[in-house]
């Protein structure tokens, strides 16, 4: 697993208090990882400050799993 | 008319996390203060407190992880932690977890603060300056509200009857508890789980209140002798922090589950000074007037009170509120004790009134008053017993808790031994 995935997946242990294993490439942040709507924006502000990258609200509506964040911010950084 | 009683305790508080813990300490004439351990005090004009003592859990420590999951408390500020542990305690204490629609509906919450999420606004507002509006929290907001103790007790227990906060500085807890008996006497509730909670010693809270010149500053060599209500080298108040809660409930309600009852609410009054935003009126009078409010709404003599919780600050008020009592109690001033538990506890604020009711209930139970400790010098004489230093095993049927706060906000419970 790359730099980046690990680096996710810690923020999302730790920001949503799961499990590390059930934090799969497909998993939805918010049918499988038990987030609400303000954690989902946490997470993406979490994303920001850890990776400096700037992620607009359009792009940040996208990003409904682990991969798919993992995805845009390999594409970003 | 239907009559309110109490049948859960719950509290957090400078002394230990529990109420017979706090209880066992305040009658022991422990004291709750220290050098501020929260964070680096030692710029400020005060730099000690009364804090929640942290550990894990054991021997009467706060241990935040029993209250609430990590990932739900960094959502929050630590008053509505505090808050959620001592309605937790009150909760398990009344027995009281329904099922079944009716009774959930029919149980509210009215759980108020002082401040609010005091310490989250000044960390947010530190955020936007250095970092940007973008990073402001989505948990900013319902992290800080004061309503929100009562919003994330009625999510815990599914109680969905009448949902409120009170805000009334240094009177909140007391009219919490007040006003949801009140709401029980109406009929928009058979149970309230009612009280107050603070947590302002952060650097922002100590530096607004000696800004105000409200606090003790003298006594950085010994915290513990400095909040010493009605004694002649008094200098201000401690401040302390945590949550009192108590579960009431309609007396025949009550009986009809068998539970457990410490005491009723016979009394409430409330009354405004009219005066200064921070300086009681000078010979108290608004004060007097919430206590015969009170009074009368109970239908009983002033000489019926056998115990005062006062409010007691530990400032030039206190011996002003000793005033109003002694005009109150007239001829029955030498029969009273009142001591003010807050020489142990330093000032709660906003949770104040609720502790100080609580244990003005355990007064009428255990049929002892707590002591006024560091009272060594009292300031004035008086008729009336202050419990200096150690504590009072009397009679004590009937207990008043008075709570006054800034802006000029009276309150006071009057509550009765249930024979």
């Amino acid at each position: 697993m790359s730099d980046i995935a690990d680096r996710v997946k810690k923020i999302v242990v730790e920001h949503l208090g799961v499990e590390e294993d059930k934090v799969a490439e497909n998993a939805s942040f918010i049918d499988d990882l038990g987030a609400d709507s303000l954690d989902t924006v946490e997470l993406v502000m979490a994303f920001e400050e850890e990776f400096g990258i700037e992620i607009p609200d359009d792009a940040a509506e996208t990003i409904q799993t682990f991969g798919d964040a993992v995805k845009f911010i390999s594409q970003a950084s | 008319m239907r009559r309110v009683v109490v049948t859960g305790l719950g509290m957090v508080t400078p002394l230990a996390c529990g109420v017979e813990e706090t209880w066992s300490r305040l009658l022991d004439g422990k004291s709750g203060a220290g050098t501020i351990q929260r964070f680096d005090a030692s710029h400020l004009a005060t730099d000690y407190a009364c804090e929640v003592p942290l550990g894990d859990g054991s021997d009467g420590t706060f241990n935040p992880d029993d209250w609430m999951l990590p990932k739900e408390r960094r959502k929050v500020d630590d008053f509505i932690l505090y808050g959620i542990a001592a309605a937790t305690q009150a909760v398990e204490d009344s027995g009281w977890k329904p099922e079944d629609t009716e009774s959930l509906e029919r149980t509210g919450v009215l759980i108020g603060s002082g401040i609010g999420g005091l310490q989250s606004i000044a960390e947010t507002a530190v955020t936007i300056k250095e970092k940007g509006v973008r990073r402001v929290s989505p948990f900013f907001i319902p992290g800080a509200l004061i309503n929100l103790i009562s919003g994330q007790v009625s999510i815990k227990y599914g109680f969905k009857g009448p949902n409120h906060a009170v805000v009334t500085a240094c009177s909140t807890g007391a009219h919490a508890i007040g006003d949801a008996a009140r709401l029980i006497k109406y009929g928009d509730a058979e149970v309230m789980v009612a009280g107050g909670a603070e947590a302002a010693i952060c650097e922002i809270g100590i530096a607004g209140f000696n800004a105000c010149k409200a606090l003790s500053t003298k006594r950085k060599d010994d915290p513990q002798a400095a909040s010493r209500p009605y004694d002649n080298d008094r200098d201000g108040f401690v401040m302390g922090e945590g949550a009192g809660v108590v579960v009431l409930e309609e007396y025949e309600h009550a009986k009809a589950r068998g539970a457990k009852i410490y005491a009723e609410v016979l009394g409430y009054g409330l009354s405004g000074d009219a005066y200064h935003i921070t300086a009681p009126s000078e010979d108290g009078e608004g004060g007097e007037r919430a206590m015969r409010a009170a009074l009368k709404n109970a239908g009983l003599e002033a000489s019926a009170i056998d115990y005062i919780n006062a409010h007691g600050t530990s400032t030039m008020a206190d011996t002003i509120e000793l005033g109003a009592v002694e005009r109150l109690l007239g001829d029955a001033a030498s029969k009273a004790t009142m001591s003010s538990t807050k020489s142990a506890t330093g000032h709660l604020l906003g949770a104040a009134g609720a502790i100080e009711a609580i244990f003005s209930i355990l007064a009428i139970r255990d049929q002892v008053a707590p002591p006024t400790i560091n009272l060594d010098n009292p300031a004035v004489e008086s008729p009336i017993d202050l419990a200096p230093n150690v504590k009072r095993e009397r009679e004590i049927n009937v207990a008043l808790s008075n709570s006054f706060g800034f802006g000029g906000t009276n309150a006071s419970v009057l509550f009765g031994k249930v024979g």
